[in-house]
């Protein structure tokens, strides 16, 4: 139905510009002339989606985290603040760009663009609609990986050339910590490859549109694991070990002011909104919506997804503490890696399964779904209990006066609570 | 290598290639070198990418560029800032013979070899092969790697690990 739309079918932008395609190969220009175009549009689409998206979000989570903590938040440019990240704009664009004196020069200019690249690419790869994928590869998962392990080598520049102790000491904690969470996103997104039997995202979206399901509900331990990776890879609270402003005043870019410093705020937007475009891709079902993608532009199902997963994140930074980078490191290694490899064991033998026992699709995926779902709570608690988590033990709900009980008890919980 | 774009693109990525990979040898700051050299590894990535092996150079840049010259930088950091440069020492020339040794080995071989020319069209999806040959035929090299690895890993905390730690990992 979709694939004899006409170009002004609004439902999918590729229409259009396959349209556009069409004619130019007709006018008999060159072979390359329409993958230039093509990446042309694609290119400058994406740059001027993310760049609006970026403004609008920097007011949204200001305000959205302002009401999460009780206050009000930019209230003062413009109607309701609403001028206010443009005002910020231009105040980065005017600032002068400082060079320390004794900074690597050559580094210290290029690691801002060295950041921003990766973050940009990743939006290559991620299927906004049927047709309107700039380059849907074949090893799309695996790439979205590789071009995420770029970041460690751009921070790490970042921190080094800045020849300044906190930004050194921000640009070990992100490598460290980007090192360890790559190996969980690898093995919670090889569960997702395993279930689908393909790499290729539009593949993967096409799978969860066939079988009328979301992926999460196959891998809610991978989803668990993929959402917490994440938000390390986009560096934010409560995973901004790396930039910590209590303990390392701003961590790898403590010496970048101005615009330099605007790209690496901006990467770190691009960076988490790549993160939830995956998310939405991998595990919730891309551009589709049972049916509704038929009706409403695809590419909008997957903007108010992708904006509602980027929203849940900036509720963990409105609501969390900041972790210790000790914690952060031991929750990597000793409680996601774990369940990763449980996950990728569970899903390879429901796979086998769902082949050699001719299960059909109705039903194995939805037993499949109920075993995944009950096996990650068991496993989230279980684990956590077998590391010696222990829930509080009694919390008081309401203030108690001292002499209601007794006396004071310094350290130790005391035996009337 | 029929059309022009592909011998293009071959052409700038192997300069860019050959270019930074002589340049970690030339410059004297380490870290730039270790810069010079994922450039290098993100250009071969581009030569496997014209040569239709996408899996091959996705995971060239996953592991070389994204791993292993993180694992050089984290050395070089961990190396006192005196030793820290690409200064002259006493394996220049041993070292400069053995380049010449390797490349001499590597262009007859090339020189001397008849490829065949593969004629294939369009692009193929490589890494299900992968995987299969992977696990099947050459299974038994592949567990060995992974068994190597392992042992390597292990090797590791058993350095790490203090001395006179016991049973119970108390210190």
């Amino acid at each position: 139905m979709r694939l004899d739309a006409k170009w002004y079918d609004l439902r999918d932008i590729g229409n259009a510009v396959g349209a556009l395609l069409e004619q130019i190969n007709d006018c008999g220009a060159p072979d390359w002339v329409p993958y230039v175009v093509s990446s042309l549009i694609g290119v400058v689409g994406i740059l001027l989606w993310t760049v609006l998206s970026v403004l609008a979000f920097i007011w949204i989570e200001r305000r959205v985290v302002g009401l999460m903590q009780n206050r009000i938040g930019p209230n003062r440019v413009g109607p309701f603040g609403l001028l206010q990240p443009v005002a910020d704009a231009i105040k980065l664009l005017l600032k002068e760009a400082i060079t320390t004196r004794n900074s690597d020069k050559v580094l210290f200019w290029l690691a801002p663009i060295v950041v921003f690249i990766p973050t940009l690419v990743i939006f290559a790869a991620i299927p906004f609609g049927e047709k309107m994928v700039l380059a849907d590869l074949n090893v799309g998962v695996l790439f979205l990986i590789a071009i995420g392990s770029i970041n460690t080598i751009a921070v790490f520049m970042a921190g080094w050339s800045s020849n300044n102790k906190y930004a050194m000491l921000g640009a070990m904690r992100t490598i460290a910590m980007l090192i360890s969470y790559e190996i969980v996103q690898v093995l919670v997104l090889l569960g997702a490859v395993l279930f689908v039997g393909s790499m290729r995202l539009g593949d993967i979206v096409a799978w969860q549109d066939d079988y009328n399901t979301w992926l999460l509900f196959m891998q809610p331990l991978g989803l668990l694991g993929y959402v917490i990776a994440g938000a390390v890879e986009m560096n934010r609270s409560p995973m901004d070990i790396a930039e910590a402003e209590s303990e390392i005043v701003a961590g790898y870019h403590t010496e970048y002011g101005g615009i330099k410093f605007g790209f690496f705020y901006q990467a770190e937007y691009l960076a988490g909104f790549g993160i939830a475009a995956i998310i939405v891709s991998l595990y919730m079902g891309g551009w589709t919506l049972w049916g509704l993608e038929d009706w409403v532009p695809g590419w909008l199902i997957f903007l108010a997804k992708m904006y509602g997963v980027f929203f849940i994140y900036i509720w963990f930074r409105g609501t969390l503490p900041r972790l210790r980078i000790d914690q952060l490191m031991g929750f990597a290694w000793k409680f996601l890696l774990p369940l990763a490899l449980v996950n990728v064991l569970v899903t390879g033998g429901e796979v086998l399964l769902w082949q050699e026992a001719g299960l059909s699709a109705g039903e194995a995926l939805p037993l499949f779904g109920v075993v995944n779902i009950a096996l990650a709570g068991a496993l989230v608690v279980g684990w956590a209990i077998a590391l010696g988590h222990r829930s509080r033990e009694r919390v008081a709900h309401r203030a108690i006066l001292t002499n209601e009980l007794g006396a004071i008890y310094y350290g130790e919980a005391s035996p009337r609570l | 290598m029929e059309d022009t774009g592909t011998v293009v693109a071959f052409w700038i990525l192997a300069t860019v290639t050959v270019g930074s990979a002589l340049m970690t040898a030339a410059v004297r700051n380490l870290i730039h070198a270790v810069v010079f050299l994922i450039v290098s590894f993100v250009g071969v990535a581009g030569l496997y990418i014209t040569l239709s092996a996408d899996f091959v150079a996705v995971t060239q840049v996953l592991i070389y560029a994204g791993a292993i010259s993180v694992l050089l930088l984290f050395a070089i950091v961990l190396t006192p800032r005196g030793s820290r440069d690409n200064a002259e020492s006493f394996l220049r020339m041993p070292a400069l013979v053995l380049a010449l040794l390797t490349g001499a080995t590597l262009g007859y071989v090339a020189l001397d070899t008849e490829w065949s020319i593969a004629g294939r069209d369009g692009f193929e999806e490589t890494a299900s092969a992968i995987g299969e040959a992977l696990l099947d035929r050459y299974v038994l090299p592949f567990e060995i790697a992974s068994v190597l690895l392992l042992m390597a890993m292990l090797g590791a905390i058993v350095i790490v690990r203090p001395e006179g730690a016991n049973e119970e990992g108390a210190e």
